[in-house]
């Protein structure tokens, strides 16, 4: 094997991070991360998913005929999603509230299906969980930051504890209540990528079309 | 009739699946790349969404909803626990059969599609339609309005991306923001462009 289990777990939370690099399961990335708890609930549901459906699919793997896969996979992170629903609607129903649809959406999350797909289809059923639990937590990872950037300087607060008073509350600090609208989050993640590229350089997309410097004559 | 048409154009701008929900942004980002390839998965998302939110409507109030199954005798069944699953399975099932139709009798249509068609069943943007129908308690009329004005803002939205991303690749756009990162920003811009249509009431 090419990598060993350690590897498996840290490579996805910077150098191959499943949002900043692969793309993957942006869709439900930007739209929970406007406060920390949120965000957070949403990381350990995702990763909780991601690792469990992993582990299955592997165990199943040699069993699934190939022209059906994708709807085996479908079937199985569907019953994971609904089990993750149910414990939300039981034991934190405010925040299943919040999360409205996107609880259900992770059934159609990229970051599920692609490791399901590229690794869990090939390896065995350990590898596999530890594999879905490092790219989850790599998606943690980039929601947590944009949850804290959003919540910090938006509503002034982290995990709804007051950290910054804000001037309404007799406080100094301005909110910025951009923050808390939706395009924010996609100029933070954007921001957030740049940092990371030019911390990795190796990251950076090639260019389509080059500028040229012309000699003066 | 009026509630459909204000229903219809809040979908379609304020609303906006892609820009203010955030829904089916992978392939917002993967396939925005050229006008064309935009404007053709912009197109098999509005027919598929059109099918799938009120087939799901129907499956929701004809099996699912507690008592829907008061005239299979059983009254007090409720199976919306099984929503999510059987949602996915129509989507999975109608895109199959949807390709299988275009292939038989619209070939140039499914040679335009075809790539596209796979893709669609993760797309979050369908499943998201089907599940805001349910959130929102929508009537089958409105589900068919729902369905087919939110894939059109989703098609226009991913249209206009592809626009401004066939001129991005001609700036000068520093190395580590290159390709994604400027991609992001872009549509954070025309998010905040849409968001101005949530002052528009009607």
């Amino acid at each position: 094997m090419a990598q060993t289990r350690k590897e498996m777990l840290v490579d996805p939370l910077v150098d191959n991070n499943p949002i900043t690099l692969q793309v993957l399961g942006i869709c439900s990335a930007l739209a929970v991360t406007s406060s920390l708890q949120v965000a957070m609930v949403m990381a350990i549901a995702v990763t909780t998913v991601t690792a469990f459906s992993s582990m299955f699919i592997s165990m199943l793997r040699n069993h699934i005929p190939g022209s059906i896969r994708i709807i085996v996979q479908m079937v199985i992170i569907a019953s994971l999603v609904i089990m993750v629903d149910q414990v939300l609607k039981a034991y934190a129903f405010e925040i299943s509230k919040t999360l409205s649809v996107f609880v259900g959406l992770i059934i159609t999350n990229c970051i599920v299906m692609g490791r399901a797909e590229a690794f869990a289809m090939k390896n065995p059923p350990i590898d596999s969980f530890i594999d879905g639990i490092g790219n989850g937590a790599g998606y943690g990872l980039i929601l947590l930051l944009v949850g804290f950037v959003r919540e910090l300087f938006g509503a002034g607060s982290l995990f709804g504890i007051t950290i910054l008073p804000t001037v309404n509350n007799g406080g100094w600090y301005v909110p910025n209540g951009m923050l808390l609208l939706p395009p924010s989050a996609f100029f933070i993640i954007g921001l957030f990528i740049w940092a990371f590229r030019t911390w990795k350089p190796k990251q950076v997309e090639e260019r389509e079309y080059k500028i040229q410097t012309v000699e003066a004559h | 009739m009026e509630g459909l048409l204000s229903l219809a154009v809040k979908a379609v701008f304020v609303e906006n699946l892609a820009l203010s929900f955030f829904l089916g942004m992978c392939t917002f980002i993967a396939v925005s790349k050229k006008i064309g390839t935009a404007i053709g998965l912009g197109i098999s998302v509005m027919i598929v969404q059109a099918i799938t939110v009120p087939a799901n409507n129907l499956l929701l109030t004809k099996l699912l909803a507690p008592g829907a199954l008061a005239w299979a005798g059983v009254e007090n069944v409720d199976l919306t626990f099984l929503g999510l699953i059987s949602y996915i399975g129509v989507i999975a099932a109608l895109v199959q059969i949807l390709e299988m139709v275009l292939d038989k009798y619209f070939p140039p249509l499914y040679n335009a599609l075809g790539v596209f068609l796979p893709l669609i069943t993760v797309n979050c943007a369908i499943l998201g339609g089907s599940l805001f129908m349910v959130e929102r308690d929508y009537n089958f009329a409105e589900s068919m309005t729902y369905g087919v004005s939110s894939g059109f803002g989703w098609a226009l939205a991913i249209t206009a991306m592809a626009g401004v991303r066939e001129k991005l690749k001609y700036s000068d756009i520093p190395d580590g923001l290159q390709g994604l990162g400027i991609t992001f920003i872009t549509a954070g811009l025309m998010a905040m462009a849409f968001m101005s249509f949530s002052g528009v009431k009607l």
